[in-house]
């Protein structure tokens, strides 16, 4: 780890007074921290914003959203018993990501922020256009396996690793920051950037901005009876998605009437297609209709790689995430959540 | 620049003076407060043997920076039993065959400890499974801890149970 100057403001307004270029802000650390042992990251200032109060508290406000503060912890969301109920595909997407103990120290505005797992930006020895800008892609024609096929560049492959954002971009949640010119929302569809010629600039954040919450919107609150996340990994549990699905249904009479789909890990961003989710409205929910929903939400896909067979998984998790939802939300979380296998998968 | 920090680790205060920002409570607790009963395995937050209690909840020691936790209590392997009396999870571990080398023992035990105390995996044998996926066992005495897990969680609320009568 290269030597840091440590600062522990207890209020936005301080720590955004305390950065300066080269810092960066601490939560939770579990993926700065880790960052910064190898090398990856190299801040010259830490600034601490744990202590900072007010963020840590879920809340349902006059117009029937809820805001979640960003120093809430990923498992203390998953498990609000009135969040959970409310926003089930949301705690099953936090549960399906890390271990116990990650989500534990980890919040949901470091969520947001996380970097990409693509192995050659995790090595400081290796090419990598968004953590160095302009010095090439070892991932193009390394391994490509889990890279992108969506959105992508001939600058960047890799992919948002996150569970948490493909069920906030299916639910439309919007992102609060404040920065030095004051607060302001970003739409999450906005949050995260693909990474066309600049990958290094992977958020809308401006420099020095901070995530202080995030909201979801009242309608998001409608489709808690037949929402499902679902991830296809390379083991049940504690791994990050080779491909994954959040949908979100309304039914009324056998009909749908109001959808939502994001698909992730195929690209740098959450993958929402609302003209995936247009095409469902008005119908009756069937494997027909699903298919021909999925394969417009992937249209454009093409591999980065040697990685053409993420096009077809990703086809097939959100044709099953659609099921799934159609089916009905579990009236209990599954023991394994968002997982394919375990004796309540399916129900 | 030195920085005070004041824990409370196994239920007594240590005064320490930080002399770099950069020290994680792993290696604070093992080079610099004598406790070496918390184990480095990966050093990144993927194998679990460093789990320790943070204020009650479990986390990886090795991804915190020691100079985050001023005002926090620590619970380490070393601070679970009583005197000689072993804590039940501890007890059932043995019982059960819950490890073979022993070096990601500290790391089960503690993660155990706070699963419990989340309350969420109760005595479902693949709800356990699932919340102790981020400690990692290279001997594979997965299904001895599953056991030890299910063990301790049975006796644990009997005895809550006897001590509410």
């Amino acid at each position: 780890m290269t030597p840091f100057e440590y600062a522990r403001p207890t209020t936005a307004a301080d720590a955004i007074a305390a950065w300066m270029p080269g810092a960066a802000y601490l939560a939770g650390g579990t993926n700065l921290v880790d960052l910064m042992k190898t090398g990856t990251a190299r801040p010259g200032k830490v600034i601490d914003i744990g202590r900072i109060g007010g963020l840590d508290r879920i809340e349902t406000l006059a117009d029937g959203s809820t805001r979640i503060g960003a120093l809430v912890r990923n498992a203390d969301l998953a498990h609000d018993a009135g969040f959970a109920e409310v926003f089930p595909m949301v705690a099953e997407a936090l549960l399906s990501g890390a271990s116990g103990q990650l989500r534990n120290a980890a919040t949901v505005g470091g969520n947001l922020m996380q970097r990409t797992r693509c192995a050659y930006f995790m090595d400081p020895h290796s090419a990598c256009n968004r953590r160095s800008s302009g010095s090439g892609c070892s991932a193009s024609g390394g391994d490509t396996g889990a890279m992108a096929i969506l959105g992508w560049s001939d600058m960047c492959i890799a992919t948002n690793p996150s569970d948490f954002c493909v069920a906030l971009a299916a639910l439309g949640a919007v992102v609060e920051v404040q920065g030095r010119g004051g607060p302001r929302e970003i739409a999450f569809a906005d949050f995260h950037h693909l990474p066309k010629d600049t990958p290094e600039n992977e958020t809308a954040l401006m420099p020095g901005e901070i995530v202080l919450a995030i909201r979801l919107p009242a309608e998001a609150a409608d489709f808690r009876k037949n929402s499902r996340y679902v991830k296809l990994r390379e083991r049940t549990s504690y791994a990050f998605a080779l491909v994954s699905a959040a949908a979100a249904l309304r039914l009324e009479g056998g009909r749908i009437i109001a959808a939502r789909l994001a698909i992730g890990a195929v690209a740098a961003k959450p993958w929402r297609v609302p003209g995936a989710e247009a095409m469902l409205i008005g119908q009756a929910p069937g494997p027909e209709l699903f298919a021909a929903a999925a394969a417009v939400a992937l249209t454009g896909a093409k591999p980065s790689g040697d990685n053409g067979h993420k096009i077809e998984l990703a086809r097939r998790i959100a044709i099953r995430a659609l099921t799934l939802a159609a089916t009905g939300t579990p009236a209990r979380m599954p023991a394994f959540p968002a997982s394919l296998f375990g004796d309540d998968a399916h129900v | 620049m030195l920085s005070p920090l004041t824990l409370t680790v196994n239920g007594t205060r240590r005064d320490v003076m930080l002399d770099d920002p950069r020290v994680t409570l792993l290696d604070l607790l093992r080079e610099r407060l004598a406790l070496p009963g918390t184990k480095k395995g990966c050093d990144r937050g993927q194998c679990g043997a460093c789990t320790v209690l943070v204020d009650g909840r479990r986390i990886n020691s090795c991804l915190v920076l020691a100079i985050t936790l001023d005002g926090a209590e620590v619970t380490t392997i070393e601070g679970l039993a009583d005197g000689d009396a072993l804590h039940p999870v501890q007890a059932a571990f043995i019982e059960h065959d819950g490890f073979q080398c022993g070096y990601c023992t500290p790391g089960q035990i503690m993660s155990a400890v706070g699963l419990i105390a989340e309350g969420q995996a109760g005595d479902d044998p693949d709800r356990i499974r699932e919340g102790m996926s981020g400690n990692l066992c290279r001997c594979a005495a997965y299904h001895g801890i599953t056991q030890a897990v299910l063990d301790a969680t049975r006796r644990m609320d009997a005895d809550s149970k006897r001590t509410a009568a």
